[in-house]
């Protein structure tokens, strides 16, 4: 099968993350308006979606988490869907029967966003194992989790049920030190969660979660690995969530010199610099990303705004098959 | 008509639907040691051991499903389920609906309960009301080995998940099983026997008690009719609709405990839709709100016997008709 996985290039990386950003931002102030109920943005981990997703071929799956709006717009979700499911509008990519926390998207692969904390986890050996059994189809199944599902018992499983059964999935654990209210030093006595991982003998590999040509090269590699020895891998990009656990939370539990220490690491400030040292990125370029991505999301939030709720009859439907 | 048990059912149907259909696949603890002529004609990639993690098992059920195969999954005894609930209930249940139907999930968890072993609360306890009470699950209990091999094969083929629950006192039950192709539909309760005076509904092993309690009632002068659930989800409300308009008498037994079990669904229904065909209180005669013991005198305590069930009825029958 032909992959036509591009190395994507450092300036359409920027644009996705950016992009991220903007359709987030936009969501906090509906948020605030008292519009988007159950908004978890992934504001400071653009860099672990934008780089990993883009690392990926049209035939591989995914399976993600409350904070997936990344995954989905770096896999190519149409931001207008995406926010009209989280207003529960008809037009959403699941009628509005989801809301920000579960969206799905057959046509792009992104077979569940799970607001079970390690749902994703649970069911990507399945959604792994149907692609073994299709004859002619070497598609793997990148699952996206945070440290805290690392700390459910359904990470052991799935690893090791991967790992038993040979299973094609990359599994992508966003360390952004944050589970939920508390900070995973609470929790975990581990630095790494790669450690967890690799006990379970996965090839595994940590990597700075807010630098995207670094993600999106580990992620690459580790790809490439999967679909040679249909055996999964694990990568753990080291990031921060730099809003709260949910919109509004005002942080008041957080250790303000860390944030800022990963607020001065901002994985969009970063690879700009980057770009513009090496004479790729200019103001005049920037301005003109900056202007495509703001009209992208005003068209999505007036598509969205305009777009009707379902019918009271929709209640009772796609319940069944 | 042959006679084989109602395991030899379960994996004829098993083994006919993986024949029929190459997206049939098993897997669960020891499936593949037990069941070594499926692994012998399907391959091991059909018919795989897992490591003893019932979540798992059951969350590797559903997304594969969501993507194509149609999987069977044995948790083996129904209390292990608990380890399995937010993959059957959060994931399989509702993701069809919290996607707005853009995946389907065809798959089958097979679990057993019931008296008749003796192997205490943690292999034993009738929780099949648990998954009635949730979205996006059909729930299925045979009593006989017809109904295992039809059911089970309809359950295999139907797109939404299924929870096939197993009594463990039937296994080794034999019965007459049609040969060839023969699907019960989900959803249809079975009238095994026609009466006039009351109606027993009940579902799995307590099924046989009601007949028996029903012959025993014909030699005592009262008519019986005996009405098999099978499917708990969908319940065939009519059935049991049509039988108390006809007898305005109704026993519903099963060995789930009482309180909010699948009895006082089907006493609410009639309360709704029947109260005035009722000749007498709907009763129902259910285990107790215990864990299920081991020793065997107490485990057959736990369980509504026929005898139980007679009374009951006669009871019923013997109360002034309401004027």
């Amino acid at each position: 099968m032909q992959h036509s996985v591009q190395a994507p290039s450092p300036l359409a990386l920027l644009e996705t993350m950016m992009l991220i950003r903007a359709y987030e931002e936009a969501l906090v102030g509906i948020a605030a308006g008292g519009n988007a109920p159950g908004t978890c943005t992934s504001v400071g981990q653009e860099a672990a979606a934008a780089g990993a997703v883009r690392a990926l071929a049209p035939q591989d799956r995914i399976l993600t988490n409350h904070r997936s709006a990344g995954h989905l717009l770096a896999r190519g979700a149409d931001p207008g869907r995406m926010i009209a499911e989280v207003l529960g509008k008809r037009t959403g990519y699941c009628k509005g029967k989801s809301g920000s926390l579960h969206i799905s998207a057959a046509e792009l692969g992104v077979v569940l966003t799970s607001t079970i904390v390690g749902g994703e986890l649970s069911l990507a050996p399945g959604v792994a194992l149907a692609r073994t059994m299709t004859p002619g189809d070497d598609g793997i199944v990148a699952t996206f989790f945070g440290d805290g599902a690392a700390c459910e018992g359904v990470f052991h499983e799935s690893l090791n049920l991967a790992v038993v059964w040979k299973l094609p999935i990359l599994y992508v654990c966003e360390n952004n030190e944050w589970q939920a209210f508390v900070h995973r030093r609470e929790t975990m006595p581990m630095a790494y969660v790669r450690d967890w991982a690799a006990a379970h003998g996965l090839v595994a590999e940590t990597v700075d979660g807010n630098d995207a040509e670094a993600v999106q090269a580990a992620a690459a590699r580790l790809v490439a690995r999967i679909r040679e020895t249909g055996e999964p891998a694990f990568l753990e990009t080291l990031t921060y969530r730099t809003r709260g656990h949910y919109e509004p939370d005002d942080q008041s539990y957080v250790d303000r010199t860390e944030l800022a220490a990963w607020q001065a690491r901002d994985p969009i400030e970063l690879l700009a610099n980057r770009l513009r040292a090496a004479g790729r990125l200019d103001d005049a370029r920037l301005a003109q990303i900056r202007a495509r991505v703001r009209a992208v999301i005003d068209e999505a939030v007036a598509f969205a705004n305009a777009s009707p709720y379902p019918e009271p009859a929709e209640l009772f439907t796609d319940v069944y098959a | 008509m042959s006679q084989i048990t109602v395991n030899e059912a379960i994996a004829q149907a098993i083994a006919e639907e993986m024949r029929r259909d190459p997206a049939v696949l098993m897997f669960g603890e020891g499936v593949a040691t037990k069941r070594g002529e499926l692994v012998a004609e399907f391959g091991a990639a059909r018919v795989r051991n897992t490591p003893l993690a019932e979540g798992i098992i059951a969350g590797t059920a559903a997304g594969a499903a969501a993507s194509g195969l149609r999987p069977i999954v044995d948790l083996l005894f129904a209390p292990f389920l608990c380890f399995a609930m937010d993959e059957i209930v959060n994931s399989a249940g509702k993701l069809r609906y919290m996607s707005g139907g853009q995946f389907k999930f065809p798959m089958v968890v097979l679990a057993q309960s019931g008296a008749g072993w003796t192997v205490g609360a943690q292999h034993n306890h009738n929780l099949e009301a648990w998954f009635v009470h949730s979205p996006g699950l059909k729930v299925v209990m045979p009593s006989s080995a017809a109904d295992f091999k039809g059911l089970l094969k309809a359950a295999i083929r139907d797109d939404n998940p299924v929870l096939f629950f197993m009594d463990l006192a039937l296994g080794y039950q034999a019965g007459e099983v049609p040969a060839g192709e023969q699907l019960v539909p989900l959803g249809r309760a079975a009238t095994l026997r026609e009466g006039r005076d009351v109606t027993l509904v009940s579902y799995a092993k307590t099924v046989h008690y009601c007949v028996a309690a029903a012959e025993t009632l014909a030699g005592q002068g009262i008519s019986a009719e005996v009405i098999d659930l099978r499917s708990l989800k969908p319940l065939d409300e009519a059935a049991i609709l049509v039988s108390v308009r006809k007898t305005g008498r109704v026993v519903v037994v099963h060995e789930a405990s009482r309180l909010c079990g699948v009895g006082a669904e089907v006493a609410a229904i009639v309360a709704e839709h029947a109260f005035d065909a009722l000749k007498a209180p709907v009763r129902r005669l259910t285990g107790p709100d215990t864990p299920a013991p081991s020793s065997w005198p107490l485990e057959q305590a736990f369980v509504p016997q026929a005898d139980a069930i007679v009374a009951a009825a006669r009871e019923l029958v013997g109360t002034r008709e309401y004027a």
